[in-house]
């Protein structure tokens, strides 16, 4: 499952994100690996505390204190990112890494004009005078899709709806010609059918100018519809990772399995949606061994023991003892 | 009524559960925090030294400076008792009445304090009754009641409570105004201060007012008063502690600058503004003692209460934490 | 919909508007008059005795607003609302609605603003038992607490804590189990799940669902979410802009829906079988409550718009299961 170094756009290796408090160490994000290619969606997938957001946010430098890196690396076109100083960060950010958030209503300063915003990005991030930046700006917002951009331009934002919010925070993000995206829930507090809007552009957009994407959701579908890969996390740890489509209709890891089972989809006969047993466990207490076995039906000792490693299984890579059997001996992982 | 039922819970889990609150605020981070703070640790000594000094006066006071049966004149203008010429009976001296300055300290740290409690607890008490009401019920009683606490915003609290003073001055026959003087001062002061407690306990009000937990006690069918002391009160009050303690050290310092002007305490109990009145005529003719003394009590106390109520919220406020 | 019983719940013209002018000085000043905000606009529909109705629609399309008022948080501007026949308006006192307040319980769509946080679980539990009076021996309140905790999948001890120590998906049984406290006979879900992860909103449906073969409940269901209300309901309703488009029993409602908005909410359900089904682009956004297009409010964004859509409001067309509102469905068009 491994790729050639240098083709990998982004290579996180070993990501180890922990917050010291006075009740101790939480590790929040443990030993992630992936990586993401020039040009391709990558979906990171997990319910709430898996540690998606703050393996985003220790990607691009954005983890509050008292969260640290406090192991692994992170690699943008081969050079390192994640021991720079905070300058040197901030000239990576916005220039090579774009983001995307949620709220698009705390994204967007709601003190300036919508075109002030993009055209001050314009301008730092390449070297425009005002007239060209401004047209620029307005071209940026045709792109996206917002109808009467050379009036909407000179708006502020609380006069857009959320959903056209969201489709300037993307022009914002893409302005600059990144190399990578990172969008962290950016269609979680849209209604659905915007969402499937934003979604298209977002995705048309990444294709044209051939950004890669790191989209972190909880929401499956989203992924379905958008990315190429898709890894999942679960307790801060990746359980599998591998091509979208295989993964969904696939899964391996009986945490994907029992994620996949619960979504109600129409057309679904049965009864009773498939129910995980239990909840994700808090950061202070995670379990021994594999982080899901007291929630896994098919738990073996082994499990409480010892934490599975990333192993390739068919055409994905999956984090489970089940498929100890099965998998290729490792010189390659 | 159901209010029986928890009456019987609230006496019978009483002590459990403040024995529970214990031991639950020990592992607090509230406590962490106090801890950690060198200076918060001195202050609270500080504030807990003066606190007992007021409280064990009558008991611990080397004289009993309120008796004017013990005063003798003798005793006038001695200085404090690393000065020459002095009385090692008189630690720091006496005044020009014999009165010994130390207990007067604590003679009068009891009045300050005992005024500055009793203003705060009442302001309190009628401001969150007002804030609660104002926010939970809205409409004409709202603006009402925030048009008065507008109005009294412009009045400096001094004006407020010298006014109330005269009026009450004017309405009452002389006895009987002497014999109220301090429950009149009380409610001066108190009078000043309530604003502060209505308005933050109303915009807590308006906030727990939209919260699910209150339309749930609705939708079962509360009646609106037990919402408003049973599940809407017990959420906005934790503001009130700062308020309290900020609004205690501006209650002492109104108190005493009302007595520094001759309009506060009565003679007979003087606090420590009062000392500071009295010592102030000789600040400069030598006899310094008699004003610096409980001018730095004064100074030390307030500070003191300040930084307490600074802490307190910084440590309950839980965005910061 | 078999009608040999009366309806547990049945509305009718309900309708809410909401006064948002600008206080009167302004309006002095500006010369402008007062601006109502139509959220529930003339909603009909009734809910079989054991059955769920789901009521779907996007933010802003009034659902919320139509529980509120069919739980009399809100008074209605206009219309009816009557609970197993009786007419919720009609009572006037407090005293008066108390019988209904015990038959209907309400569960919220936030799970950590819907406990009082100051509050035991135990008392939050026993507060429907304590304002109806239907227990008064304090050993059997406890009893009947502990029984509900169980009954929801918690432990009885959990009764001692604080809400603050459990988690969304713990709290929102928390939220059934007191809903559930005066052996009430309907409740009106409003966005139960939306807040909750989904393997953890799996475990609550499945509840919900055993809950109501136990207790033959009723439930009203709102939820943004095409998908669990399919799972969930019996019957389904669909929403815009204060107005109920469509209504249908379940089945029917999601494959062949009539309503273009309904066809259109469904098609933008992203497609976890990747079965490749073609989807028409999405266009438009939902206009504002405040000023809704005239005529048929979904015009803007309907693919098959008439000059008549847009000045004429189009009346349901009741049939045995369903209703529908709209000019293309009636002249055959669809």
């Amino acid at each position: 499952m491994t790729t050639p170094a240098e083709s990998n756009l982004l290579e996180v290796r070993n990501l180890r994100v922990d917050f010291q408090t006075r009740r101790g160490t939480l590790i929040a994000v443990d030993d992630v690996s992936f990586e993401i290619k020039a040009g391709e969606v990558l979906g990171v997938v997990g319910e709430s505390g898996a540690g998606k957001s703050l393996t985003g946010a220790a990607i691009i430098g954005l983890l509050e204190p008292p969260g640290r890196i406090s192991g692994g690396e992170v690699r943008l076109a081969g050079k390192r990112i994640d021991n720079l100083a905070q300058e040197q960060i901030r000239q990576i950010r916005g220039r090579e890494i774009g983001m995307v958030f949620q709220d698009p209503l705390t994204s967007l300063n709601p003190l300036f004009r919508v075109g002030e915003q993009l055209i001050e990005t314009l301008q730092t991030h390449a070297d425009l005078d005002e007239k060209s930046a401004r047209k620029q700006a307005i071209d940026w917002l045709t792109e996206v899709g917002i109808p009467s951009p050379e009036v909407r331009i000179d708006q502020y934002p609380h006069q857009f709806s959320g959903g056209m919010r969201q489709r300037v925070v993307i022009a914002l993000a893409l302005c600059a010609n990144p190399k990578l995206i990172i969008a962290d829930e950016p269609t979680t507090a849209l209604d659905v059918s915007i969402q499937a809007q934003i979604i298209s552009v977002l995705k048309r957009l990444c294709r044209e100018y051939g950004t890669a994407v790191m989209l972190i959701t909880h929401d499956m579908g989203v992924i379905a519809e958008t990315a190429d890969r898709v890894a999942v996390m679960y307790a801060g740890r990746l359980v599998e990772i591998g091509e979208a489509r295989k993964v969904i209709q696939n899964a391996k890891h009986p945490y994907t399995l029992g994620l996949m089972g619960s979504i109600p989809t129409i057309g679904d006969t049965e009864e009773e949606l498939r129910q995980i047993q239990g909840s994700m466990p808090r950061l202070a207490e995670i379990p021994e061994g594999c982080a899901f076995n007291p929630r896994c039906p098919n738990v073996s000792d082994r499990c409480r023991k010892n934490r599975p490693e990333l192993q390739p299984v068919d055409e994905s890579s999956v984090a489970c003892w089940l498929f100890e059997d099965s998998a290729v001996p490792s010189e390659l992982s | 009524m159901n209010s029986q039922h928890d009456i019987l819970e609230v006496n019978q889990g009483l002590i459990a559960r403040l024995v529970d609150s214990f031991k639950r605020a020990q592992d607090s981070d509230l406590y962490y925090s106090f801890r950690r703070s060198p200076v918060i640790v001195s202050a609270f000594i500080i504030t807990m030294i003066m606190f007992f000094a007021a409280f064990l006066a009558p008991w611990i006071a080397p004289h009993q400076t309120l008796d004017l049966k013990t005063l003798d004149l003798m005793n006038a203008y001695l200085p404090p008792a690393w000065e020459p010429n002095s009385d090692p009976n008189f630690l720091l001296g006496t005044d020009d009445q014999g009165r010994d300055i130390l207990s007067g300290m604590m003679f009068g740290l009891r009045i300050s304090l005992g005024v500055g409690f009793a203003s705060v607890i009442v302001s309190a008490i009628v401001g969150t009754l007002l804030g609660l009401l104002s926010g939970y019920l809205g409409g004409r009683l709202d603006s009402f009641i925030m048009r008065v606490a507008d109005v009294q915003l412009t009045f400096p609290a001094i004006l407020i409570a010298l006014l109330i003073d005269g009026i009450v001055g004017s309405l009452l026959p002389k006895a009987a105004y002497n014999e109220l003087k301090l429950y009149v001062l009380v409610l001066a002061i108190a009078a000043s201060q309530w604003v502060n407690f209505a308005r933050t306990v109303r915009g807590s009000t308006l906030v727990e007012k939209n919260k699910e937990y209150v339309q749930a006690a609705k939708v079962i069918g509360v009646h609106p008063f037990w919402i408003m002391v049973r599940h809407v009160l017990p959420n906005v009050i934790s503001p009130v502690l700062v308020i309290a303690t900020l609004s205690l050290a501006l209650a002492i310092l109104t108190e005493a600058t009302l007595s520094f002007l001759g309009v506060g305490v009565p003679p007979t109990s003087p606090s420590l503004g009062t000392l500071i009145r009295i010592g102030q005529q000789y600040l400069f003719s030598g006899e310094w003692w008699m004003t610096i003394f409980p001018s730095s009590a004064l100074v030390i106390l307030v500070l003191a209460v300040n930084l307490l109520g600074d802490w307190l919220r910084d440590a309950l406020n839980p965005k910061l934490r | 919909m078999s009608e040999n019983q009366a309806p547990m719940l049945e509305v009718r013209g309900l309708t809410k508007h909401f006064d948002v002018s600008p206080p009167l000085l302004n309006r002095l000043l500006n010369g402008t008059g007062k601006i109502s905000l139509k959220a529930v606009e003339n909603v009909d529909f009734k809910i079989p005795t054991g059955k769920t109705f789901g009521l779907v629609g996007e933010s802003g399309c009034g659902k919320s607003t139509v529980a509120r008022l069919v739980v009399r948080l809100y008074e209605p501007t206009a219309g009816s609302v009557n609970l197993e026949g009786v007419d919720l308006s009609g009572l006037n006192s407090r005293e008066a609605m108390e019988p209904m307040r015990r038959k209907m319980q309400m569960i919220f769509q936030d799970p950590y603003a819907s406990l009082n946080p100051r509050w035991r679980v135990a008392k939050i539990i026993a507060e429907p038992i304590r304002t109806h009076r239907l227990l008064s021996d304090e050993k059997e309140i406890q009893k009947r607490v502990a029984e509900l905790l169980m009954q929801v999948s918690l432990s009885a001890a959990d009764g001692l804590k604080f809400p603050h120590e459990f988690s969304g998906g713990q709290r929102q049984r928390i939220s059934i189990a007191r809903a559930l406290a005066s052996n009430p006979e309907f409740l009106i879900c409003d966005e139960p799940t939306s807040a909750l992860d989904v393997s953890v909103q799996a475990q609550i449906l499945n509840l919900m669902k055993k809950l109501q073969r136990d207790l033959g409940l009723t439930y009203l269901f709102i939820s943004h979410d095409l998908a669990v209300v399919y799972h969930i309901s019996d019957f389904v309703g669909v929403m815009y802009l204060g107005r109920l488009v469509e209504w249908a029993d379940t089945k029917s409602l999601f494959n062949q829906p009539k309503h273009p908005y309904t066809q259109m909410l469904l098609d933008a359900i992203p497609d976890l079988k990747f079965s490749g089904r073609p989807r028409t682009p999405v266009a438009g956004e939902v206009p504002s409550p405040i000023t809704p297009p005239p005529g048929c409010s979904f015009h803007p964004r309907c693919p098959y718009a008439t000059a008549r859509c847009k000045t004429e409001l189009p009346l349901p067309i009741t049939s045995q299961s369903s209703q529908v509102a709209c000019h293309a469905v009636e002249e055959q068009r669809l």
